[in-house]
């Protein structure tokens, strides 16, 4: 039957065919005439969202059995979801302020969510492949969208490089792995490389070294962060936040189900290098962070910081630590967007107005931002009640828990606890630099710059819902955990 | 000719991709170092396929070209946006963005 071998690419149809129906609208569009082209975007992540509920229960797989609809996927999808609502709510504004080409825009921001969902949703590296290629050039474009400014068109190429350099580095990693295994299939894989006992193999090995590369570099772990500074400085301040949120969400969900499903046989021999990495990342991220001056640039850093932590609960591999990087995902998504929601809402069409002294005294020109800017740095930097705090918490209590139950005592004897006090340290550094931009707002007085342009009001709508997010999984989180472990319960 | 054969010049060519990637001045180039390195991926996949006796190597590599190709798309028109910006191909006329 037709119908049961799509179901599981049902999600990723309805954002596709917004797509398509978007550049037709946009194709269709007379000179000047207006067009809720964003509404179009809407409805179809809306059909995605109800799609990938619906397909809850079912666990279907296409007849290739290279896409699943398991639940670790499709939760992926609804953090997928909730990001490209909350792009497309933010981006309506920067459209008009920018004259961006309103359908080609949101048509390869659909494309983007595509690709991102099929890497949550892939179960054979060949289709990882190809989602993260979807993904990777559809930001290309996004990041360089701005045409007329050299630094965005910059931004775009220098991401283009790194990111196609990357690329070629993972696909080198497949390769390797099947030529070694004689499989793309994950599963497969896994059977494979446990029943033959491969780890002394040094071509597994190279395989899994080069994967690591690339992923590592997706989710700019350090030492392959170099690229997201510029590009998330340079690309649109609506695109940053949908990069650092999205594409950061589809990597790590294709990265926990290649290392912890295809690869798991092998943790022996990725998981100290992943300790290393994961140390770094904290790091790094936190400490060049304090440096900054640029607010975007700032939270560039503490996205790679965020990517740190995300690691060590990847590094954990136990139950707690899989939910966990679901969790921490879902929260980090809400968190970051609502942050950078505010950062380009506050520019203009000649600058973006992200410098840290462009915040001075926000609280009496903007009071509502000012507050809602508070609260998202108060969960990236980890206070409790928000979502950030038991993001953090939960994370860092997986790494401790593997740690004492024996299975990652592979970096060193007491690998486990070092990455935590390493993630405890770093995250109370980092909560230096977002205070900065707090005190700055509240108790910085204004000089004579010119006062920030008004808000329209659906995108304050998105940034209240973003807080309200926030705040319900920093109190109430009981429920996303549950839905998070159930979610990874049928896959590994 | 046994699989070593291909795979050392796989891993040739990718070198000789990587080491164009930073070492050439000239975005054209650039991008051309990286057609390589995804060239020498795709001589390992047809080795590879051909080592194990089943054509999914071979058709691998056409998912690649395609992929590629729209990887080229997107680069060049990069390019020409930047060239707009400073008429210049030398990497070194874009600081815009501190590294």
């Amino acid at each position: 039957m037709i119908s049961g071998q799509l179901d599981a690419v049902i999600p990723m149809l309805c954002v596709t065919l917004a797509g398509l129906v978007v550049l037709l609208a946009e194709a269709f569009r007379g000179r000047d005439e207006r067009m809720p082209i964003g509404g179009l975007a809407i409805i179809g992540l809306l059909g995605a969202g109800a799609a990938t509920m619906l397909l809850w229960d079912s666990g279907a797989e296409d007849s290739f059995g290279v896409v699943s609809a398991d639940k670790f996927g499709l939760f992926v999808n609804l953090i997928l979801v909730v990001v490209g609502l909350l792009t497309v709510i933010f981006s309506s504004q920067t459209i008009e302020r920018d004259k961006l080409p309103a359908g080609e825009y949101y048509a390869v921001m659909l494309f983007a969510i595509v690709g991102m969902m099929l890497m949550g949703q892939a179960t054979d590296l060949l289709v990882i492949f190809l989602a993260l290629e979807t993904m990777s050039i559809a930001v290309y474009i996004l990041t360089g969208m701005r045409r007329d400014q050299q630094q965005s068109t910059e931004a775009a190429f220098k991401y283009f490089l790194l990111g196609a350099f990357a690329s070629s580095f993972f696909l080198y990693g497949i390769a390797f792995l099947y030529g070694v295994t004689g499989t793309t299939n994950i599963d497969a894989m896994s059977t494979k490389i446990a029943a033959q006992a491969m780890s002394a193999n040094p071509m597994i090995l190279l395989g899994v070294g080069l994967l690591i590369v690339g992923f590592a570099f997706k989710i700019a772990a350090v030492p392959f962060h170099m690229w997201s500074p510029d590009a998330y400085e340079g690309a649109p301040t609506v695109v940053t936040g949908f990069m650092s949120t999205g594409v950061k969400a589809a990597a790590v969900a294709a990265f926990v189900r290649v290392f912890l499903k295809g690869l798991d046989p092998l943790i022996l021999d990725w998981a100290p290098v992943l300790w290393w990495i994961a140390a770094a990342t904290m790091i790094v991220g936190t400490v060049v962070g304090v440096a900054q001056t640029s607010v975007k640039r700032m939270l560039a850093y503490s996205s790679i910081a965020h990517g740190g932590y995300i690691l060590a609960g990847l590094i954990a591999g136990n139950e707690a630590g899989k939910a966990a990087i679901l969790f921490y995902l879902a929260a980090y998504a809400l968190t970051n967007m609502g942050a950078f929601g505010v950062i380009a809402l506050l520019g203009t069409r000649e600058r973006a107005n992200d410098d840290l002294r462009d915040y001075a005294g926000l609280w009496h020109s903007h009071p509502g931002l000012a507050t809602l800017m508070t609260f998202f740095l108060l969960s990236l930097g980890g206070f409790p009640p928000t979502a950030g705090f038991v993001a953090k918490w939960y994370v860092f209590s997986a790494v401790i828990g593997a740690t004492e139950t024996g299975s990652i005592d592979t970096a060193a004897a007491t690998g486990g606890y070092t990455l935590a006090i390493i993630g405890l340290l770093s995250s109370v550094v980092s909560v230096f630099f977002y205070l900065r931009i707090v005190v700055m707002m509240y108790m910085t007085d204004r000089d004579a710059r010119p006062v920030p342009p008004p808000v329209p009001a659906i995108a304050m709508a998105g940034l209240i819902i973003s807080l309200i997010g926030v705040l319900y999984l920093g109190v109430l989180p009981t429920r996303l955990i549950d839905f998070a472990q159930a979610s990874i319960s049928t896959i590994f | 000719m046994p699989l070593g054969h291909y795979l050392v010049l796989s891993g040739l060519l990718f070198a000789i991709g990587t080491a164009g990637v930073f070492l050439r001045r000239n975005l054209i180039t650039l991008l051309l170092s990286v057609e390589i390195m995804l060239n020498a991926v795709n001589l390992a996949f047809v080795a590879f396929g051909r080592a194990h006796g089943h054509v999914d190597g071979q058709i691998i590599t056409f998912f690649v070209m395609t992929v590629a190709a729209a990887e080229a798309a997107v680069g060049l028109a990069l390019v020409i946006g930047l060239f707009r910006h400073r008429e210049s191909l030398n990497p070194e006329a874009f600081t815009s963005l501190k590294w």
